[in-house]
């Protein structure tokens, strides 16, 4: 098993004949991910040739999953489009909308997020990386030759972290590791994705990256405690990060929390969460868990 | 000036907040900006009667540190706004001073609209005892504080404003005019692609005219493609040189108080740096980063000397660490792209660089650093290590 992707996910990309959809869309093949369309108004009909596996291109979502049963889409359409691009995907009820672009108004997020909600699509991101279930699918523009299949979860803000962990932790390996963005709005959170590990057999222990702002680790913490029965184990970034100085007082009444990575990491390690002070050390953590 | 690293937000200046409410119908009072007293001189001529001469900083507590006075007359707005104009309050400098016509207030309210990013939608509060220090109101008497969500999809007509305002329990003679008021504020909330818009004081004229006196707006800089004119709006004037450089080449930098040059990519990586640097930096006597600088997922060789430049020309900086991780982009195109950034850079390296790389082909991207024999270039294995490495460069 592993979480949100299975070796029989059908993939279609949003923006897939642009040059960051074309080139992640080549390396989604490249790992063995079933990417079965992309979807273009203008380009309907045409289809695009990565190193010989023909990809057809159609108008819309919709007519993509009729035509190949497609249930993820990973969009990379740019920031002004973005926003009904989700849309014509939820509307079109795909199981798994995975958003990479980066630069999307919060606005809008928040837009396509209430539009969302009663509705069968979970959105990944935005503002992410994606997921990968190493050997099986690879939504998203995570590499793949960083690591393999195994037996660990891992869930992060960040990009540049899911991959150094990955890479760390290379040799015991990964179900699933989901890149949720670190956008003040995004769509599935560590708590989804810890419902899920705790939930997959497959996973046997879960890493959990975090950084300042918001306070969805703390969320995440008060979940662990109450819900999650497997070892986690946990990084905080940005213990001497730059956020600026919030104006006005309004921000501070409304999350009621701090937000800084110290709050973060005192709210897991109550939690019972092993944090560790680098990544390096909180990939030797989890070797000490793995290892019993 | 923005402000975040994943999200990039725009504070506005209270002058600025005025006008932008002002043009979407919110009533405020008459005034204006000035940069010298003479301006501050005209503008309240123009008004004609007694104004106050604010300090326009972005930060609190100006009226304690001598930011606000009220002066009777032309000549005395001119004496005031010389007195303000240079003041350093809490390490802001002022540059502008508003002059607006004074208001006696017969009451004070608090109204704003914010993300609410826990909850993933927008929050509307609402008082009727505004003025105040709105935090401590919302401690001691959470009941004063009305919190109302705001669909995202529908947004604020006048029956949610009027709920808005009921909710908080707005005295009936004002019912109305802060319910228009609420319509208007979120249609600057709305179209403006606003993050925070907070009216504090949100006052009653003893005419019973209810205005907003002071005002907060944050925009959301990942809107201004949707939006010409916000451009103009940003602090150009107070931004750090480097940070200015550095966002000419469209470089995510912010300047710190450290010796460490930083260099990586991914915001998560980079922030994770500067940690791993100020831990190292206490064992070389609080040696700590200089600065935040992610050069994004494919790191190549212009980008490369390009942020090199930028930190090169810190004149704080005593070591430089460049982090990357090759993932998309792998180490040894990442090697190639420092050691032709030095050449790129030639006489104008002269600082000691540790180099840390992982991931796709590092033994391949070592080598090509080996190869080459910078003077300057230390390639360390581990992040700690590297971290540690150059913090005692630096300290």
């Amino acid at each position: 098993m592993s979480i949100f992707l299975t070796e029989n996910s059908k993939v279609i990309v949003q923006g897939m004949t642009g040059s960051e959809g074309r080139k992640h869309t080549q390396r989604m093949l490249a790992s063995g991910t079933a990417v079965v369309g992309g979807v273009n108004p203008r380009k309907a009909g045409e289809s695009v040739d990565f190193d010989g596996a023909s990809v057809p291109v159609f108008g819309t979502v919709a007519e993509a999953m009729k035509e190949t049963g497609a249930d993820v889409s990973v969009l990379f359409v740019p920031p002004p489009f973005a926003k009904d691009a989700v849309i014509e995907a939820v509307d079109a009820q795909i199981g798994l909308a995975v958003v990479i672009t980066e630069g999307i108004p919060v606005h809008d997020s928040t837009s396509f997020w209430a539009h969302a909600q009663g509705g069968s699509t979970r959105i990944i991101g935005p503002n992410c990386p994606g997921l990968i279930s190493p050997g099986r699918s690879n939504a998203g523009i995570i590499p793949a030759n960083i690591t393999q299949a195994g037996r660990i979860g891992l869930v992060s803000k960040s990009g540049t972290l899911t991959y150094q962990m990955m890479y760390e932790l290379r040799d015991i390996g990964f179900s699933t590791a989901v890149g949720i963005g670190g956008d003040p709005v995004i769509g599935t959170t560590h708590i989804d994705c810890l419902q899920a590990f705790q939930d997959d057999p497959e996973t046997e222990a879960i890493v959990m990256i975090g950084e300042i702002g918001g306070d969805a680790e703390e969320r995440a913490a008060d979940f662990i405690r109450d819900n999650v029965t497997k070892p986690v184990v946990g990084y905080v970034a940005g213990f001497t990060a730059p956020e600026g100085k919030t104006m006005g007082h309004a921000g501070a009444i409304v999350s009621g929390s701090a937000g800084t990575a110290q709050a973060k990491k005192e709210a897991l390690e109550a939690a019972g969460v092993r944090v560790g002070k680098t990544p390096s050390e909180t990939a030797r953590l989890m070797r000490e868990v793995v290892a019993g | 000036m923005t402000r975040g690293i994943r999200c990039r937000l725009v504070d506005l200046f209270e002058y600025q907040a005025r006008d932008v409410l002002a043009s979407h119908g919110v009533p405020v009072l008459p005034g204006g900006v000035a940069e010298t007293p003479e301006q501050a001189e005209a503008i309240a001529r123009e008004i004609g009667q007694t104004v106050v001469v604010k300090a326009q900083v972005k930060t609190g507590g100006r009226g304690k540190a001598g930011g606000v006075k009220l002066a009777g007359d032309p000549a005395e707005a001119r004496a005031r706004a010389e007195d303000i104009l240079g003041l350093d309050i809490k390490g802001h400098l002022t540059r502008k001073v508003m002059v607006a016509q004074a208001s006696d207030i017969a009451e004070e309210y608090y109204f704003s609209y914010l993300l609410d990013r826990s909850n993933r939608t927008f929050l509307a509060m609402a008082s009727k005892e505004g003025g105040m220090d709105i935090e401590q109101l919302a401690v001691e008497r959470p009941e004063a504080l009305a919190r109302v969500p705001v669909d995202a999809s529908r947004g604020v007509d006048e029956a949610t404003a009027a709920e808005i305002v009921d909710a908080a329990g707005f005295p009936a003679e004002v019912r109305d005019q802060v319910v228009a008021i609420a319509v208007r504020l979120w249609e600057v909330f709305a179209q403006e692609d606003a993050t925070l818009v907070e009216v504090n004081p949100l006052a009653k004229a003893p005419d019973g005219t209810v205005l907003a006196l002071d005002a907060k707006v944050t925009l959301d800089d990942n809107a201004r493609f949707r939006h010409e004119g916000h451009a103009a709006l940003e602090d150009s004037a107070s931004a750090d040189p480097l940070e200015a450089a550095a966002k000419e080449k469209d470089l995510n930098y912010v300047k710190l108080e450290g010796e460490v040059g930083i260099i990586g990519n991914g915001a998560g990586l980079v922030m994770s740096t500067l940690d791993v640097v100020a831990y190292a930096g206490e064992e070389f006597g609080g040696v700590k980063p200089a600065n935040f600088l992610d050069i994004g997922g494919g790191a190549s060789a212009q980008v490369m000397a390009d942020g090199l430049n930028i930190i090169l020309g810190d004149p704080a900086v005593t070591s430089v660490f460049v982090n990357v991780f090759g993932g998309i982009t792998a180490c040894d195109e990442v090697a190639n792209g420092i050691v032709q950034a030095l050449e790129i850079l030639g006489d104008q390296a002269t600082k000691p660089l540790v180099v840390r790389l992982d991931g796709n082909n590092v033994e391949e991207g070592r080598r090509i650093l080996d190869d080459a024999a910078h003077p300057l270039v230390t390639v360390v294995d581990t992040m700690d290590g590297a971290a540690r490495r150059a913090a005692e460069l630096a300290g």
